[in-house]
């Protein structure tokens, strides 16, 4: 089902969202950064407002129009919600020389998420094979999921370091959405809007809405068309999971070693990554212990400890386990890559580490050497 | 039971040596036997003799004041026991020790050197086979300085 | 919009540790102790050869420790537990009747109900041989099902062989081929001096047609494996069991990986082949 929306049906979806009680989890301009938060009215949407990304470096820019989604990804990602950063999953206590262990039940309010990026659908998709599509599932992951509903909006605009065309997730997404919207700014500024579950029809059903024609359709693809040739570098994803297994001892990580700082930026900001520590925490009487799941990361030390020593004590071996896992080894363990070319790890590493550059760096000499 | 002559001929420690090289060896050589507990020689001893052997296990201690004495290694059936019989300043290192009944073949170590001193070629072939042995017996010795059981501390 | 699932188990159950009371303990070395495990309630879970729990020591934390129990007759759990830091040391330290957390079983199995027909070569290196036990029990029950059949067992001392009675009696009741070697010895000691890897060149077993099964400090299966493949073992019919950190053991939290692979999910027990290059990198 599609339909054209004028800007002001924006405010429509809200308040449609809102009756029904649901949460709204939205874009919007918070210290200088636009970030997803809880929102009660589409104006607070970061109209007119565009981010400019570079190695190292995020800023927020005023556009001279009014485009309510006119800008790339900002620091966070909807992971934030889904995989929550910290949640306690049991709690212990001791009962008569015995221990009592007690399930905790996520219960999540139903939550729109209204404005996900095509790499982000990607992302989530990948998480749902990691954390619920395997032999055991994340229950607290898989109810927060259960009680999103995902409101999905084309790219136009991509920042310089998006690369989602190069791993194939965007900028225009193709399934794992209730509704999806594509922004055009040129002529009447308007919407695209497309139902891709029968509850996304049934909420576009409720807005104001015109029939979608086919100048209306072509405007929508030129909006993506354009976005994927404005991309920056390129990622070769063709044989990438092979090239880095086959240069685990490539001295170009030493040479990222020299920059890295190991300050887990990139893990955190990382749609996908999902790593997280299980741990018990006493409260003071000593008689009840939180098992809490908390979000990890593989650059810190503590990450891969054993018995008093770690597995992996150099920066370097760190950074080669988050590139080669990202890029290679997480194919062998959930039959897709994990990155989704959003380029989060790169505008908010502190040093500017672009995985672009460093693949194709590795796949520099290795095309020398043959 | 082989003959002498089958042992030594099927020996590692002396394979690809010529035949007239394997009958002058031959002729240095004769059996033996130890009781167990038997001090086969003790450190400092002049190191003129070494054994192959057949039957049984021969142990290397070392003494160590004011303790107990480390078991170093043991020579095991099938294995030369002794090489300071070769290299100056041709002594003993360890007390050895049979640690059960020993049937071994008896070399005269001194005879053989002084034929290796003129006959280079015996003494090259020997000193070939021999430091294998040793570099062997230094791997293994070197790679329980890891401690590879240990629990890994920081 | 979640995807539909199939044949999944929810992690929570799986995160929630069961109340077990120590019923018997027993000191094996200077720094090792044996634990027998019985429910609070209920029955006992029964691990398989090879996998693992995870012990939880209220207060403390928690820690993955194989198996060494029987998993043919499900009367208790047994683990054998080296205290080496906080959570072991407070899991050393239950005295009888202390409830502690477990969970589990988690990971993959030895390949030993498969092994059925041939010769079967074991390999221990120090606090290895536990983690064996399970495998082991199998073959002295279900003896004439199988070949030859090697044990070899390598420790640094004499004292710290763990079950060395146990072990002497499979010798005496089993047709067993027992070799046991430590590192250093003393004069008390009647047995080889050496490494393990000493024990395999004169082990009986027809390559061709045998499985090993090698449990020990990861550089120690390295040495071990490539004088078994001196031997002509394939590296296929080489059985190693790996260890790497683990915080949920359901393959969750990312924690276990090495390379491709994730320990508590896939493993622990691989075989030689597909983990050889892996090992080979540093800290990968």
């Amino acid at each position: 089902m599609r339909a054209v929306l004028a800007p002001e049906a924006l405010e429509a979806i809200v308040d449609a969202l809102r009756r029904r009680d649901w949460r709204v989890i939205a874009p919007t301009v918070r210290d200088k950064a636009i970030v997803y938060e809880e929102i009660a009215s589409a104006t607070e949407l970061p109209v007119g407002w565009k981010d400019v990304q570079a190695p190292g470096s995020y800023k927020l820019e005023r556009r001279d129009d009014e485009a309510r989604f006119g800008y790339a990804v900002g620091p966070q990602s909807w992971k934030r919600e889904l995989l929550a950063p910290s949640v306690r999953l049991v709690q212990i206590k001791r009962s008569n020389g015995g221990l009592e262990a007690t399930k905790d039940a996520a219960e999540t309010k139903r939550t729109a998420f209204f404005g996900v990026r095509p790499c982000e659908v990607a992302a989530i998709k990948i998480q749902d094979r990691v954390l619920i599509g395997g032999k055991y599932a994340d229950e607290d992951y898989l109810q927060r999921r259960e009680s999103s509903f995902v409101i999905a909006v084309n790219c136009g605009e991509p920042a310089a370091n998006c690369f989602c065309a190069s791993m194939g997730t965007g900028p225009k997404v193709e399934d794992g959405y209730d509704l999806v919207l594509t922004e055009i700014t040129g002529g009447t500024h308007r919407f695209v809007a497309e139902a891709g579950t029968d509850e996304g029809a049934e909420l576009l059903a409720e807005l104001p809405q015109q029939p979608a024609a086919d100048a209306d359709l072509t405007a929508a693809q030129t909006v993506t068309d354009a976005a994927r040739e404005k991309m920056g570098i390129t990622l070769d994803r063709s044989d990438v999971h092979d090239l880095l297994l086959a240069n685990l001892e490539h001295p170009r990580y030493d040479d990222v070693a020299s920059r890295c700082l190991a300050c887990t930026n990139c893990t955190l900001a990382c749609p996908t990554c999902f790593c997280t520590t299980v741990d018990d925490a006493n409260d003071l009487s000593g008689e009840a212990d939180d098992r809490l799941r908390s979000w990890d990361s593989c650059f810190t030390l503590q990450y891969s400890e054993m018995h008093g020593g770690g597995t992996r004590k150099e920066t370097k071996s760190r950074y080669r386990q988050w590139l080669t896992h990202k890029l290679s080894t997480w194919q062998d363990q959930f039959d897709t890559l994990g990155c989704v070319g959003c380029g989060r790890c790169i505008t908010w590493c502190p040093v500017g580490i672009d995985i672009r550059e460093e693949v194709a760096a590795i796949r520099a000499t290795q095309e020398a050497k043959s | 039971m082989k003959t002498l002559d089958a042992v030594i001929a099927e020996s590692p420690v002396f394979a690809g040596l010529t035949q007239e090289q394997l009958e002058f060896i031959a002729g240095c050589a004769q059996n033996v036997h130890f009781e167990e507990g038997q001090i086969i020689a003790k450190r400092g001893d002049a190191a003129d003799a070494f054994y192959l052997l057949r039957i049984g296990e021969v142990a290397l201690d070392i003494d160590v004041p004011n303790k107990k004495s480390v078991r170093v290694d043991t020579v095991e059936a099938g294995q030369v026991l002794g090489w300071s019989w070769l290299i100056p300043p041709y002594q003993w290192n360890y007390e050895v020790t049979a640690t059960e009944l020993v049937r071994a073949v008896s070399f005269d170590g001194a005879c053989i050197r002084d034929k290796c001193a003129s006959d280079t070629e015996l003494g090259y072939a020997l000193l070939m086979r021999f430091s294998q042995v040793i570099v062997g017996r230094l791997q293994a010795t070197r790679l329980r300085l890891i401690d590879i059981y240990g629990a890994d501390t920081h | 919009m979640a995807q539909t699932l199939t044949e999944t188990a929810g992690s929570l159950e799986a995160m929630t540790p069961v109340p077990y009371a120590v019923t018997a303990k027993r000191r094996d070395t200077y720094d090792t102790w044996t634990l027998e495990l019985e429910p609070v309630d209920g029955d006992p879970i029964v691990p398989g050869p090879g996998q693992f729990n995870m012990l939880y020591a209220f207060g403390v934390g928690e820690v993955p420790i194989s198996n060494a129990g029987n998993f043919e007759t499900d009367e208790r759990l047994v683990h054998t537990i080296r205290a080496v830091g906080a959570v072991t040391k407070a899991l050393c330290a239950a005295e009888i009747g202390t409830v502690i957390g477990v969970r589990g079983p988690f990971g993959n199995t030895w390949p030993i109900v498969e092994a059925k027909g041939k010769d079967v070569v074991v390999v221990a290196g120090g606090i290895g041989l536990p983690p064996l036990r399970p495998a082991i029990y199998h073959v002295l029950k279900n003896r004439k099902d199988y070949g030859r059949f090697a044990l070899l067992y390598g420790a640094r001392t004499p004292t710290d062989l763990v079950f060395l009675d146990e072990v002497k009696s499979w010798q005496c009741n089993y047709d067993v081929d027992l070799d046991i070697t430590v590192d250093v010895g003393d004069t008390d000691w009647k047995g080889k001096v050496g490494l393990v890897t000493k024990l395999i060149p004169p082990a009986q077993f027809d390559a061709d047609d045998a499985q090993a099964f090698v449990v020990g400090p990861e550089i120690m299966m390295k040495f071990v494996a490539q004088e078994l493949m001196n031997r002509d073992l394939p590296a296929e019919s080489i059985n190693v069991s790996l260890e790497r950190t683990m915080r949920c053991g359901v393959g969750l939290c990312g924690h276990c990986q090495i390379g491709p692979t994730l320990v508590c999910r896939d493993g622990a027990c691989y075989t030689w082949d597909k983990v050889e290059k892996l090992l080979a990198v540093k800290e990968l």
